[in-house]
């Protein structure tokens, strides 16, 4: 059974609509990346599926249980992070991650101790004394010092040093390992692509794909650099190919990944003599489905 | 030389005069129109001039010295002028004061809090400007006030209320005005937060009443140092001393100086008071959701109990004075008391005092509600919604904190008052009698709190309305028989209902009722709040 399983979920602001009929489903093990631009909706999702808001139509269940009805039930076993941790400047770092284990019933005493010797956080500073980065830790190390079951990060890492970046990717890993889930909602695409088993990439309030990065790539393009004995001629009239460049003799260009096996054949007349492929980034899909969606809309006169 | 300092503060007056626009509109309707109206109504309640006479003996005593200021000599009170003057005028300043605190804490530490200062500050715009507009909007607003409330008091065409007094009554009230927002531009300065910032003015402000007050009453001196004593001390419509004006505006502008100058020698977002190193681990206390809120709100109750202990004991202290002054004038007693002579000036002062003081506790029990919707809005409570607490949980705790509040401050005016009477009366009114008059107050105070939960959770972004409840109510107690409110428009305002003790008898009805309305209105504010979007 799905740990996450969200149904025809729709969000409207008075008259504006944030989401619309968005389907997800996230397993039990999964680390499950959750993309989109500004605005697109990712943490309403989230704050829908933790009970904060209430959704305008459809289901949100989460361990099988109603996210608004059974908000309670659902956070004994939900850690959250949001993307900047408002906190309370009179209180020190460490009275805050006391609280939180607290309100989540307990936590792991020798966890919180090793995670904030590991993201190098004096708990002894006032939260208004801290800078946003040791801010973001404070939400970072009550969340993994839990024993939560399901992990929901929204952009956890805005204002990590990269060293700190490391330091959160292990603990990812390790809560996965220990076989619990991760929603993590991201703008640092190479950091998805890392950790994610599988994606979703939100627009406008939709859910424009979902699937694992492999499945993904399978519907895009491949970036080919190759060199030939003999000049190839009319290569970009072929079908599938995309954005041709010749540079220092050698020619790169993109291949839709169902036109491959024809490009290949026809390249291989001239005389192959280097070939590199490289899978399309997660930043190349992002910004093709980003700017197909974007062309789609101008040429409806949308916003 | 120094205008880059001051770069575009014109443009900000503009901006923040947009933002608080309609606040500021609120504040100086209603104290106009109250001003106003109360003006226009004197005439119509003490026709003759022996009615007024009545009113200069009931007012020439020292617990209503010490509540209002020194008045007038007693034959000055032949004309409306002084009667409007000393009922009037210090509630009419600390309403303004108040005004000014929270619109100076507003546009200055709250908004360098929030970070708006930072953009602004980023932008080609004078280190000194933000405040430079903040005090210039200020003075603005204050200066209308005084020229509206001036020219409208000279309009009424009421005898005795001529044009020099009206101006004079006017700006008395504007340079007060200014001079709080100057003070609490100072104290934004020096305080760390914009609840400092807000705390500290609100305790220079309740000083300077209590220094008034003991001044007033035993030694001018005293009163000299607080600048409430300065605005009692006008003699408007009979004298018209312009000094207490020119002398607050001087200090303003010292104020203005000394805060101008603090603003440019610290760094934002800090303050003069160095942070400290804290604990590593929450106390066990801490740790429970009771412990954490009461933490969050712990300088605010203690700030308040403070100040409405010392208020208690300030009028206490007089009420021995009181004592003898009626002695000496028992004849005098029988002609004037209006509720008959079973009742001694002093019973009757503490039914009207335990009147007013339980409006002002009602104010931090309101905050403590309120506070939870001010979490809400930084963001903060998500910290627990995203954990396993509930909304009824966390609520709850909140207004039994709020409960908590209610009592505490009863109790602490009845102990000051208490205790200090004892103190100087040979005849003592009995501790029973003084408690009971406090605690009856309570199922209104808590039908204030049970409005606070219901806005939050039925109508999140209207919460502010419990302030103008709060207002309304003061206003029928103050001005009600003065104003010739309607029965039903002074029922609207719950501690009408209350019996006044010692003057009505303790009947436990209407008690009974408001308790249950509370817990009904409670209740439904708890059912809107956990069916509603928590929003940040
Ligand atoms: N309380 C609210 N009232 C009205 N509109 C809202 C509210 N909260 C969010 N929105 C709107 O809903 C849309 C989705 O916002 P959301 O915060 O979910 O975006 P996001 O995907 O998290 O963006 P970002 O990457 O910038 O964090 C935005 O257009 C936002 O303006
Ligand atoms: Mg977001």
């Amino acid at each position: 059974m799905s740990l996450v399983e969200i149904k025809g979920l729709t969000k409207k602001f008075g008259n504006f609509t944030a989401l619309n009929d968005v389907n997800l489903s996230m397993n039990k093990g999964e680390i499950f990346g959750f993309i989109g631009p500004n605005g697109a909706g990712k943490t309403t999702t989230i704050r829908i599926m933790l009970g904060l808001l209430k959704a305008t139509k459809g289901e949100v269940k989460i361990f099988g249980k109603d996210a608004w009805k059974d908000a309670v039930e659902i956070h004994k076993r939900v850690a959250y992070v949001p993307g900047e941790a408002n906190l309370w400047p009179n209180l020190t770092g460490g009275e805050v991650i006391d609280l939180f284990l607290k309100m989540r019933g307990g936590g792991d005493r020798s966890k919180r101790e090793e995670l904030i010797k590991r993201f190098d956080l004096d708990p002894t500073k006032k939260c208004g004394t801290y800078s946003k980065g040791n801010r973001q830790k404070i939400a970072l190390i009550a969340a993994f010092s839990s024993d939560a079951d399901l992990f929901l990060l929204d952009e956890p890492t805005t204002g990590l040093d990269p060293l700190m970046v490391r330091v959160f990717q292990e603990c990812v890993r390790e809560v996965k390992a220990a076989g619990k889930s991760v929603l993590l909602s991201s703008h640092i695409l190479s950091e998805v692509e890392k950790l994610c088993d599988r994606i979703a990439i939100i627009r406008e309030g939709k859910i424009i794909e979902t699937g694992t990065l492999s499945e993904m790539r399978h519907l895009t393009r491949t970036n080919l650099t190759i060199k030939t004995k003999e000049p190839v001629v009319s290569l970009e009239e072929l079908k599938g190919v995309h954005n041709l460049h010749e540079y220092d003799g050698e020619l790169s260009f993109q291949v839709d990944t169902e036109e491959m096996d024809g490009v290949i054949r026809y390249l291989s007349q001239f005389g192959i003599v280097k070939l590199e492929s490289a899978p399309p980034t997660l930043e190349d899909l992002f910004l093709r489905y980003y700017t197909r969606a974007e062309q789609a809309d101008s040429r409806l006169g949308g916003r | 030389m120094y205008a880059h300092l001051f770069q575009q503060t014109g443009t900000l007056v503009k901006l923040i005069l947009r933002q608080e626009r309609l606040k500021f509109f609120i504040w100086l309707f209603t104290l106009v129109v109250v001003t106003l109206a109360a003006a226009a109504a004197y005439p119509n309640v003490y026709t003759d001039e022996q009615s007024r006479l009545g009113y200069a003996l009931t007012m020439k005593n020292p617990a209503m010295i010490a509540m209002l200021g020194p008045g007038y000599a007693l034959e000055d009170y032949a004309a409306v002028g002084p009667i409007l003057s000393t009922d009037m005028l210090i509630f009419t300043v600390i309403a303004v004061a108040v005004m000014n605190i929270l619109f100076v804490v507003r546009s200055t530490r709250a908004d360098e809090e929030d970070g708006q200062l930072e953009l602004i500050r980023s932008l080609p715009v004078g280190r000194l400007s933000y405040l430079s507009a903040s005090i210039i909007t200020a003075f603005i607003t204050n200066l209308l006030l005084a020229l509206l409330i001036g020219f409208g008091l000279y309009a009424l065409n009421i005898e005795g209320i001529d044009l020099a007094g009206s101006l004079l009554y006017g700006f008395n009230l504007g340079a007060m005005g200014l001079l709080f927002a100057v003070l609490t531009a100072l104290f934004a300065q020096l305080a760390e937060t914009s609840r400092g910032a807000m705390m500290l003015s609100f305790a220079a402000l309740i000083t300077a009443y209590l220094i008034r007050a003991v001044g007033d009453v035993s030694n001018e001196t005293l009163s000299f140092i607080s600048p409430l004593g300065w605005a009692v001390r006008t003699d408007v419509f009979v004298g018209n001393e312009w000094w207490p004006v020119l002398l607050s505006s001087a200090v303003a502008v010292v104020l203005i100086v000394v805060s101008l100058y603090l603003n440019s020698i610290r760094d934002l977002d800090a303050g003069f008071i160095p942070a400290r190193k804290g604990r590593e681990h929450a106390s066990p206390f801490l740790q429970t959701l009771f412990g954490f809120t009461l933490r969050l709100q712990s300088v605010n109750i203690a700030a308040w109990g403070i100040g409405v202990l010392l208020l208690g004991a300030a009028f206490g202290a007089v009420m021995g004075d009181l004592e003898t002054y009626f002695a000496n004038m028992e004849l005098l007693q029988a002609f004037f008391l209006a509720e008959g002579p079973d009742f001694s000036m002093a019973e009757q002062f503490i039914a009207l005092l335990m009147a007013i003081m339980s409006l002002f506790c009602a104010i931090p029990a309101a905050m403590a509600v309120l506070k939870l919707r001010g979490e809400e809005n930084k963001n903060r409570t998500e910290h627990f919604y995203s954990r396993a607490v509930s909304r009824t949980r966390l609520l709850a705790v909140y207004v039994l904190v709020a409960v908590l509040v209610s009592v505490i401050m009863q109790l602490l005016v009845a102990f000051g008052l208490w205790s200090a009477s004892v103190a100087v009366m040979e005849d003592a009114i009995s501790f029973e009698t003084i408690f009971n008059a406090a605690l009856v107050y309570l199922p209104a105070l808590w039908i204030v709190i049970s409005l606070a939960v219901f806005l939050l959770g039925v109508a999140p972004k209207a919460v502010g309305l419990v302030w103008f409840y709060l207002a309304y109510c003061f206003i029928v107690v103050y001005f009600g028989g003065l104003l010739d409110f309607p029965q039903w428009a002074k029922n609207l305002s719950v501690f009408e209902l209350v019996p006044q003790i010692p003057l009505d008898d303790l009947t436990f009805k209407p008690l009974v009722m408001l308790t249950l309305g509370s817990l009904i209105i409670t209740c439904l504010g708890f059912l809107g709040y956990n069916r509603r979007d928590i929003t940040g």
